[in-house]
């Protein structure tokens, strides 16, 4: 790996820390943006959102790329691994927008037409 | 191969073995493969998760279902399951240091550090049955039934339920409730509606949540909880081979410690978006 032990002890230090860190806030910011803390208090859900996903995703990166040794594999392992899962973007997507249209198909009354893309009349 | 008779010693060609084109053995190579084909069952899962989630109005609040403590401590939000978190990233951390001894050939410290491993998945393993056991028998929770609900208007009871809910209390439209069961009976609660502030002679029930909930949390975390087992279990097993010094005798001395690290980062990693699906969002 080209690193002495007590390097990679400090940096196993590190990273568990972070990892850390961002867990705590993650919670901590999920109670306080549902008003938990602070009465009546409440973030958008969108913020929310954006927010969790991204740290959870930083700590996705960390596991795997200092956890898991990714950082030192060769540019060809790295992108059979990681390229693939990049299919689950479109299938996040397209069922996300599947499992919405079901909602609405629900609400809507019988024979009803309903619109699903480029709905901007409401 | 008849043309490494040549030089007399085995000829390194890419992809034809004895070389690692990627710098990798071929077992950690194929660990890596192993993982991609998990991670798209467990992306298959929680996509299905998702989907369900947005197909259905209302859905039940994870800060309302998941807010027990053992001890009988309730609504405490996230509590409970931060320290599972905290309990699978410290295991993760002493996984990386049983590695770091196999890179040293120290025996003794591989040892020492993957029984640290070992026991935070047990702990993890714990915190886990604990939270279903208090599903199952606690709440009644089941994979088809889902006694977690969502009111989506305002109004008043007229019974109480035996632990919060009084006669009289009133709710608001987007607030949790949980029906209880009563001698074995399920018990929703009778409500009048509420309209503009007023109560009206409109009386309901309280309704169970979405169906699909209790089956994809049981199948979700199931499925996570099984890898955590079987983590466990090779975890063992290779403690146990280098406490014997099998490994010492080995080429590739402590390369099956690496292994399993990586299977149980990605254990790790499977709980991150667990954890962010099932309680966060």
């Amino acid at each position: 790996m080209g690193h002495t032990y007590e390097e990679s002890k400090k940096t196993a230090n590190r990273i568990i820390t972070i990892l850390g860190i961002i867990t705590i806030v993650e919670v901590a910011f999920a109670l306080l943006g549902k008003g938990y803390i602070i009465d009546g208090l409440h973030f958008p859900p969108l913020i929310m959102g954006v927010a969790m996903i991204g740290a959870s995703i930083y700590k996705a990166y960390l596991i795997i790329y200092e956890f898991m040794h990714m950082k030192y594999e060769v540019p060809g392992l790295v992108k059979t691994v990681l390229l693939p899962t990049l299919l689950l973007v479109w299938a996040i997507i397209a069922f996300g927008m599947e499992g919405t249209y079901w909602n609405k198909r629900r609400a809507a009354p019988n024979g009803t037409e309903i619109q699903v893309l480029g709905d901007k009349n409401k | 191969m008849a043309s490494t008779t040549t030089t007399g010693e085995e000829q390194k060609i890419d992809w034809q073995g004895a070389s690692e084109p990627f710098k990798a053995s071929y077992g950690k190579l194929m660990m890596w493969y192993f993982l991609v084909s998990d991670a798209f069952t467990f992306a298959g899962f929680l996509i299905a998760y998702g989907a369900l989630r947005f197909s259905v109005p209302t859905w039940p609040v994870p800060d309302f279902v998941f807010s027990s403590l053992p001890g009988g401590i309730h609504h405490k939000p996230l509590i409970f399951v931060t320290i599972m978190t905290f309990v699978l990233l410290a295991s993760s951390y002493t996984m990386v240091r049983a590695v770091q001894e196999g890179q040293q050939e120290n025996k003794n410290g591989v040892v020492k550090w993957m029984f640290f491993t070992i026991i935070g998945g047990l702990i993890f393993l714990g915190c886990q049955a604990w939270e279903w056991n208090t599903l199952i028998n606690g709440e009644n929770m089941t994979i088809r039934i889902n006694p977690f609900g969502t009111h989506t208007e305002a109004g008043v009871y007229q019974e109480g339920d035996g632990h919060d809910i009084v006669k009289g209390t009133t709710f608001e439209a987007g607030d949790s409730y949980i029906i209880h069961k009563h001698d074995g009976e399920w018990a929703p609660l009778k409500y009048n509606v509420i309209e503009g502030g007023k109560e009206t002679d409109v009386v309901k029930e309280q309704k169970f949540g979405p169906k699909a909930f209790g089956a994809l949390f049981f199948f979700i975390t199931g499925f996570h909880g099984f890898h955590v087992l079987s983590g466990v279990a090779f975890l063992l097993i290779i403690m146990l081979n280098s406490a014997t010094g099998l490994y010492e005798k080995r080429k590739n001395k402590y390369e099956m410690v690496e292994k399993i690290g990586l299977y149980w980062h990605f254990v790790d990693l499977v709980w991150v978006f667990v954890f962010l699906l099932f309680y966060l969002l």
